[in-house]
């Protein structure tokens, strides 16, 4: 099936090729057969002693030409791009693509196998695979959780036991496969005294300092109004919503005043990409493996 | 026959034959494009710009982000393997002009659509070392002060109707008139970094494999 719109195009692209070898095989022939003259000027005289002579092309000049006419025939037989001939090698660029992404699979796929076969802990333990992990840690996380996988403002540190969504091999890899989504909603509505009672309270957790006053009333508030059904009774977080512990000293926003009221005030809302069907299990397990072993530094 | 001293001395037979040698590369490399189907039909997913996307682009060429980053993924490994599926011409048909670029400062763009969060792009606008301490990419912070419907968008109506009649010429689909009439008010009132993330994170969405 052709590519162009009408039979016309691949006419017009094989007339001026074709044209444009002919003229070339042409202006060949017609200077092989010229007379020349040694010696014999055009009668122009320039600057005194500058002469234009009328002498044959030079040699090596000719046969340049003529290289260039025989690979452009080689090559218009052998690839596409005389209109619609696809040449006798059948080269197209996506195939080109298509047989080096198979070539390599092929290579890393006793590698890839091999790691699939053995469990997360024992990946995470492997010298081998965690080089590749952090490769591909490198390609794809860093931009988020940093080169470090120490994370960012709103990005989770990595290499803390501190866990969203848990840190467990199987939690892991659901997070990385089908990516997660933290909502907390926005509280503004409560009015800012409670709000600043709520996070003088959220200070009090970590052992920040604190208006004592504010945060008993806080603690109450933080039951009445359900913050309690995320972040749970003692605070101290839930994976299933990805409600981190507040009562640790690891934060993903900031521990200051400020920050804790805005995250109060406008809710946080957050996502961790789903990642199964660009990297396939092959890598994610590794990634899995290599997310696993940077947390068991921290230990 | 004609010969090389009659040529040198007809000046407009010269310039005629001249123009005709060098546009030869032209005719064969350029004017067949405008008549093949995989540069002129969109790829399924392919849509038109909406408002905020036009404007949003609008934003990305007019801070020069071309200039350090491409929008063509090359259909090599090392490519696809970062940034996923290479860019097919029908994903550009309503492109005008065209965003590929030629320099990579920055990673290859033309798939960042999902690749990363909303918050993510924020944040990597506001200052890219928050999230990325090794970056040399520059801040643009100060398009969260401006809105967008008092730059980009205040022509977005004539834009769309330009675009319209681009993809007119071509039979391809484009703006219904209820788009163009809602144009302004889907802007809004987003900042010029709202319109901008909403332009990244479309982009070559329809061959991606990252979940919106
Ligand atoms: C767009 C930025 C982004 C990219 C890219 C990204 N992540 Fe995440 N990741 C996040 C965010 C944001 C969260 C927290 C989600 C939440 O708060 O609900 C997260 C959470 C996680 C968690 C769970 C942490 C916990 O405490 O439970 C793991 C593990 C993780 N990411 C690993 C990875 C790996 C491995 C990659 C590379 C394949 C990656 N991330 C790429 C943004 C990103
Ligand atoms: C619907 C569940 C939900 C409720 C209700 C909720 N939160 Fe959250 N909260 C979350 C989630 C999920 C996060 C993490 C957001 C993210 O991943 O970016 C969070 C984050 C936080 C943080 C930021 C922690 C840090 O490390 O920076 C604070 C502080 C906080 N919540 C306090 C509260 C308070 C106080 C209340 C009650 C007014 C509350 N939350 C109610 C789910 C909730
Ligand atoms: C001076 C060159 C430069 C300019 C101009 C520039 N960038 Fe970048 N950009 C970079 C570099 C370098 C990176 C890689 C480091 C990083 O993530 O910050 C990058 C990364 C990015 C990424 C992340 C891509 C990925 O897959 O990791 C996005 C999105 C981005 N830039 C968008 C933009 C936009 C939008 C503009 C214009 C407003 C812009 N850039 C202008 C250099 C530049």
């Amino acid at each position: 099936m052709s590519d162009f719109v009408s039979e016309f195009w691949n006419i017009y692209v094989i007339v001026i090729t074709a044209a444009s070898v002919f003229a070339c095989i042409a202006l060949l022939y017609v200077q092989s057969k010229a007379t020349f003259t040694p010696g014999k000027t055009m009668g122009h005289v320039w600057d005194e002693t500058l002469e234009e002579y009328n002498n044959p092309m030079p040699m090596w000049w000719s046969w340049l030409f003529l290289i260039t006419v025989v690979f452009t025939v080689v090559y218009f037989v052998l690839y596409p791009g005389l209109g619609n001939m696809k040449g006798l090698l059948g080269w197209t660029s996506a195939g080109a693509h298509k047989a080096e992404v198979e070539k390599m699979d092929a290579a890393v796929k006793p590698l890839f196998d091999k790691y699939m076969a053995m469990d997360v802990k024992a990946v995470a333990g492997d010298k081998q695979a965690m080089e590749m992990g952090k490769r591909l840690y490198l390609t794809y996380c860093m931009q988020c959780h940093g080169a470090d996988a120490r994370g960012a403002k709103g990005f989770p540190n990595l290499t803390d036991s501190d866990w969203l969504y848990g840190g467990e091999p199987e939690q892991i890899k659901e997070t990385l496969n089908n990516g997660r989504m933290g909502v907390m909603p926005p509280h503004a509505q409560l009015g800012a005294d409670s709000v600043k009672d709520l996070a003088n309270y959220v200070r009090s957790l970590s052992g920040l300092p604190n208006d004592s006053v504010r945060s008993a009333k806080g603690k109450e508030t933080f039951a009445a109004v359900g913050c309690s059904g995320c972040h749970g009774a003692d605070a101290k977080g839930m994976h299933a919503l990805g409600a981190p512990n507040l009562t640790d000293k690891i934060w993903l926003y900031g521990s200051s005043e400020a920050t804790i009221t805005e995250t109060i005030n406008g809710g946080r809302q957050n996502k961790m990409p789903a990642w199964k069907e660009f990297l396939g299990d092959a890598k994610i397990h590794l990634l899995t493996g290599y997310v696993y072993s940077v947390s068991q530094g921290a230990k | 026959m004609l010969k090389h001293e009659q040529i040198e001395k007809s000046v407009g037979l010269l310039i005629v034959l001249t123009l005709l040698v060098v546009s030869v590369g032209g005719l064969l490399e350029i004017v067949p494009l405008f008549y093949q189907k995989s540069t002129t039909t969109p790829v399924e997913g392919t849509k038109p710009y909406s408002a905020v996307r036009l404007a949003g682009r609008d934003i990305y060429t007019r801070e020069g982000c071309y200039l350090c980053h491409s929008q063509m993924i090359r259909p090599f490994r090392a490519e696809t393997e970062r940034y996923g599926h290479y860019s097919v011409a029908g994903e550009f048909v309503y492109d005008h002009p065209f965003q590929w670029g030629s320099k990579r400062t920055g990673p290859d763009l033309h798939r960042v659509g999902g690749r990363y969060s909303d918050e993510w792009q924020r944040a990597h606008l506001m200052n890219p070392r928050d999230v990325v301490p090794e970056s040399n990419m520059p801040a643009f912070a100060f398009l969260a002060e401006t809105k967008a419907k008092d730059s980009v968008g205040v022509d977005i109506v004539a834009k769309m109707e330009l675009m319209r009649s681009y993809a007119n010429v071509r039979g391809i689909p484009t703006y219904t008139d209820e788009e163009i009439k809602g144009a302004q008010a889907a802007i809004g009132d987003m900042t010029e970094m709202d319109v901008l993330i909403a332009y990244l994170q479309g982009m070559g969405t329809a061959l991606s494999t990252m979940k919106q």
